[in-house]
């Protein structure tokens, strides 16, 4: 049986144009700046339907043991991530390159404080 | 407040911790005693606090998604903590823990009001009921630390927080369902409509209520009136819902009759606890 369209429906009925859209919440990425924490580090995620209630579920979920001072939520689908398969060109060029850290210099003579 | 009943500042150096909030514990330890008549005042707040927290417990694992469970569950757990405080204020005036009123008291001697023991309904109606009962529980609390009652008044400073939270929450589904599709917008209407009878109950000056608030301790329930409807029909008109016209249901005056549910929410609550008295997990 075909899908009824909106004009079949009778007057009051309501079709969602994609069901799929609106039976889930989007998802949120949330973080937590703790008590005694300088940044915001992140706590896990959560679903809510926008962000006021995604605000509200963090505090429900992340904090309901005095855990944090300040919130954030960032919408999943907006964070741009690395690809977690292609670890080894992003990270890996910055193996055997000891020259980047200060350590791999030694300490010339007679500067103090270094 | 706290100051003057020996609370002890409860906040550690660990990254959890109570923060400063009293615990019924620390109430009875630090030897508050109520009179006769300020008790059965206290079992009036704690009985709601309790029927109400024991009917939102029952959405859990049942809400729309998870986060609301978990949201409804701490709402739940809040209003337990009031009504434990309430509870353990009220026993000392006759001997008795929390337990023992919470637990082996029966549906007569309850005196919640009407409101808190209605049907949850869909979700839509238990915000409703959330939507009422938190308003009404929020004027009353801002008025009670006022109290010349030092435990009440530290009790609703405690609670005051937490119920402001809890309007905020059911203001906010208030205007998620009202402005979502026809449907959800018909069934928080719906949902107004069916708890709408039993608002005014909230606001009957009854015994000892009224007297205690003739001498400071107690706030009069019908000084509660015009703020809290003020406010909800400020939110209603801005959800765009009608104010419901509904006929007040005959109310109990907090005297334990009248009531259909009543008796099947004590059942369930209660079991355990009479089943097997003084079990422990």
């Amino acid at each position: 049986m075909s899908k009824p369209t909106t004009d079949q429906v009778p007057d009051g009925g309501v079709v969602a144009e994609d069901p799929a859209d609106h039976s889930v919440w989007p998802l949120w990425e949330v973080f937590v700046r703790s008590s005694r924490g300088l940044s915001h580090v992140h706590a896990g995620s959560l679903h809510a339907p926008d962000p006021a209630m995604a605000l509200r579920n963090a505090r429900d979920l992340y904090t309901r043991r005095n855990e944090g001072t300040s919130l954030w939520v960032v919408p999943a689908a907006e964070i741009t991530a690395s690809d977690p398969d292609a670890k080894g060109g992003y990270f890996e060029s910055a193996q055997g390159k000891s020259y980047r850290h200060a350590t791999y210099y030694t300490q010339s003579e007679g500067v103090p404080h270094l | 407040m706290s100051e003057a009943l020996g609370f002890t500042a409860a906040d550690s150096a660990t990254r959890i911790s109570a923060g400063e909030a009293i615990t019924p514990e620390e109430l009875r330890s630090a030897g508050a005693q109520a009179d006769e008549d300020t008790a059965r005042y206290a079992l009036i707040l704690g009985d709601d606090s309790l029927i109400l927290a024991q009917r939102l417990g029952h959405w859990i694992s049942r809400a729309p998604e998870l986060e609301e469970d978990i949201a409804l569950g701490n709402i739940a757990l809040d209003l337990l903590g009031h009504a434990r405080f309430f509870l353990t204020y009220a026993g000392t005036a006759w001997g008795k823990t929390e337990d023992d009123l919470a637990y082996f008291r029966e549906e007569d001697e309850f005196r919640s009001a009407r409101l808190v023991e209605q049907d949850n309904g869909d979700f839509a109606k238990t915000i409703a009921r959330q939507l009422v009962f938190s308003f009404y529980a929020h004027e009353l609390y801002r008025r009670l630390v006022d109290s010349s009652d030092q435990t009440l008044a530290a009790i609703a400073d405690k609670a005051l927080k937490e119920v402001a939270y809890h309007q905020d929450h059911a203001g906010q589904w208030l205007l998620r369902l009202a402005g979502g599709t026809d449907e959800s917008r018909q069934r928080m209407q719906a949902g107004l409509e069916a708890v709408w009878a039993y608002v005014e109950e909230l606001f009957a000056d009854v015994e000892p209520t009224a007297e205690l608030a003739g001498t400071g301790v107690a706030v009069l329930p019908s000084s509660l009136r015009e703020n809290v409807m003020n406010g909800l029909r400020h939110l209603i008109d801005q959800a765009g819902l009608e104010m419901p016209d509904v006929k007040a249901a005959f109310g109990a005056d907090r005297t334990g009759r009248f009531s259909e549910q009543r008796g099947h929410i004590l059942t369930e609550m209660q079991v355990l606890a009479r089943r097997h008295p003084g079990a422990t997990w």
